[in-house]
């Protein structure tokens, strides 16, 4: 449930679903996403859902923060499963060319890279959200002993493809970008496709993404 | 058939083809993009006789050297720009704000925006370009929309499909006015910085540094010294927001943002500003000046108004 509406500016609505970041949180976030969207409201302009936040952008010139704030709480959120979520297999090659942050991570993890790839390929992946760049997906959870901080110096360019980890997600980066996460492998899967205009991005909020390694052959030799 | 087009010379800093931008993608990554200057760029496509939310092709500081060759055509420039006309014999210093004709041969070449960043060419007429999600605004980050999600390259070519019929000669008396104030509402993160910080960020004066462009604004001045946490939970962004990382020093959102970031947001630009927020160049002075919500609803009812006035004196 919603616990507060605040203004962002004067043209959005600040949706705040309480602090904890967790599935359940989240699941609440991407159910309210998700009826909203249904009912074509044409004063909103975009909606984005985050962890435990959801923004709604209007336009300013058809409605404002008090009318559509009204509109919001009285919507009937239905508490049936909406969510069709997916399983979307992502493959990863670790090869050392590929895992940029495989030896600063060993050190910060105090972990083997077989350990530290054992837990990460063993692990089912939630997807939270996506953005910051087009289709980037914001996967959770990673166990306590597999959290370690950004990079004190971010990358200027972290090559498309790369997955990487910080805290308790993972994520794969779309795009060639700048980026402070630590590299652990490159995933040859096009998780954005800017051509397909009804879903462009593979990873929606709510699917289910499981990691899969292959070897660099299989990744060269990859053929969607 | 004859073909009309333009010869990309000198493609300019930072060229490329813009309309209204494209919305209810936040969720995907993907920002409004856009024209900057939103008034200017209206006024741009009414001048040459086009509907306003057409293409047109936005520059920053030093824009573009075009050729023209086919019939003749229209075309005109907003903002505050310095261009001329190479005709055959004669060199003409170009007046923004009015419709000008090209022939075959013609040149126009824009060389600067003066004390501001943004300027506007709207070609009377229809510019051969692709669409995604309704729009054909390039947004070079996610490599989408006309031009293949890129810049405007030398020699490249702009194909225009039609030509208005050639209308009267269009004029409007406009100018643009500079603000030093922006005015902001706070943000849902106003509370994380310390009081100093706070009268630091409403009563200081900030430079636009040199690291600004279509994603964002970065200023300097005294830093804003955070007192909670320097990080919240990565969220949903939106243009005009000001967030201040670690550095204490704060950045804008602007049109081709990263949709979330995990800055604390200090304030909101309001939406009256934005137009003329986005034209502050580097070293340019800025200080921010809060208001409240209704005070921001009623200052974009004027400005908006004063944008429809503005469009409605141009026939």
């Amino acid at each position: 449930m919603i616990k507060n509406i605040l203004n962002l500016g004067d043209a959005a609505l600040y949706c705040d679903f309480g602090k904890e970041v967790n599935k359940e949180t989240n699941t609440q976030v991407i159910r309210y996403f998700k009826s909203i969207q249904k009912e074509n409201i044409s004063s909103i302009n975009n909606l984005s859902p985050s962890y435990n936040k959801l923004i709604i952008s209007f336009d300013l010139k058809k409605t404002n923060f008090k009318d559509l704030k009204k509109i919001i709480e009285n919507l009937n959120i239905t508490n049936e499963d909406n969510l069709k979520n997916k399983t979307i297999e992502v493959p990863v090659c670790c090869d050392e060319n590929f895992a940029l942050d495989i030896v600063r991570l060993e050190k910060k993890l105090n972990l083997k890279r077989e350990k530290i790839y054992e837990n990460f390929f063993s692990k089912e992946f939630f997807c939270y959200m996506t953005g910051f760049i087009a289709g980037m997906p914001f996967l959770g959870d990673l166990s306590e002993n597999m959290r370690a901080k950004r990079l004190e110096t971010p990358r200027v360019k972290v090559p498309k493809g790369s997955v990487a980890l910080t805290e308790q997600f993972a994520n794969i980066y779309t795009f060639e970008s700048p980026g402070g996460w630590n590299v652990i492998g490159n995933s040859p899967l096009t998780i954005f496709d800017s051509s397909k205009e009804t879903n462009p991005n593979l990873i929606n909020p709510g699917d289910i993404v499981l990691f899969k390694e292959i070897s660099k052959k299989q990744y060269e030799n990859y053929n969607e | 058939m004859s073909k009309n087009y333009f010869q990309v010379i000198r493609a300019g800093i930072n060229t490329t083809f813009q309309d209204e931008g494209r919305k209810n993608l936040y969720h995907v990554g993907i920002p409004f993009s856009g024209a900057m200057d939103k008034r200017n760029y209206f006024l741009s496509n009414k001048l040459v006789g086009n509907k306003i939310n057409s293409p047109a092709l936005e520059f920053a500081y030093q824009g573009p050297l075009l050729k023209y060759f086919g019939n003749k055509i229209n075309i005109a420039i907003t903002g505050e720009v310095n261009f001329k006309i190479k005709k055959k014999d004669i060199i003409i210093d170009g007046n923004c704000y009015q419709s000008l004709n090209l022939e075959n041969g013609d040149e126009i070449d824009i060389l600067s925006t003066n004390k501001s960043v943004y300027g506007y060419l709207a070609i009377g007429g229809q510019i051969d370009l692709e669409y995604q999600w309704s729009s054909c605004s390039t947004n070079t980050k996610a490599i989408i929309g006309a031009n293949d999600g890129k810049k405007l390259e030398n020699e490249q070519v702009i194909n225009i499909s039609k030509l208005n019929n050639q209308s009267m000669e269009r004029k409007l008396n406009y100018i643009n006015t500079k603000i030093e104030n922006i005015r902001i509402i706070k943000g849902t993160n106003f509370d994380y910085f310390s009081d100093k910080g706070k009268k630091i960020f409403l009563e200081k004066e900030f430079v636009v540094s040199k690291l600004t462009d279509r994603m964002g604004m970065r200023l300097e001045g005294p830093k804003i010294e955070n007192v909670i946490d320097t990080n919240i939970k990565s969220e949903g962004l939106i243009k005009g927001v000001i967030q201040v990382p670690a550095d204490g020093n704060p950045i804008v959102m602007l049109s081709d943002h990263g949709t979330i970031g995990g800055y604390p947001k200090i304030g909101v630009v309001i939406s009256a500003d934005y137009d003329k927020l986005v034209q502050l160049s580097p070293g340019s002075k800025i200080k921010f000046k809060h208001v409240d919500l209704s005070s921001a609803e009623n200052l974009f009812k004027l400005y908006d108004l004063e944008t429809q006035n503005l469009i409605s004196q141009i026939e």
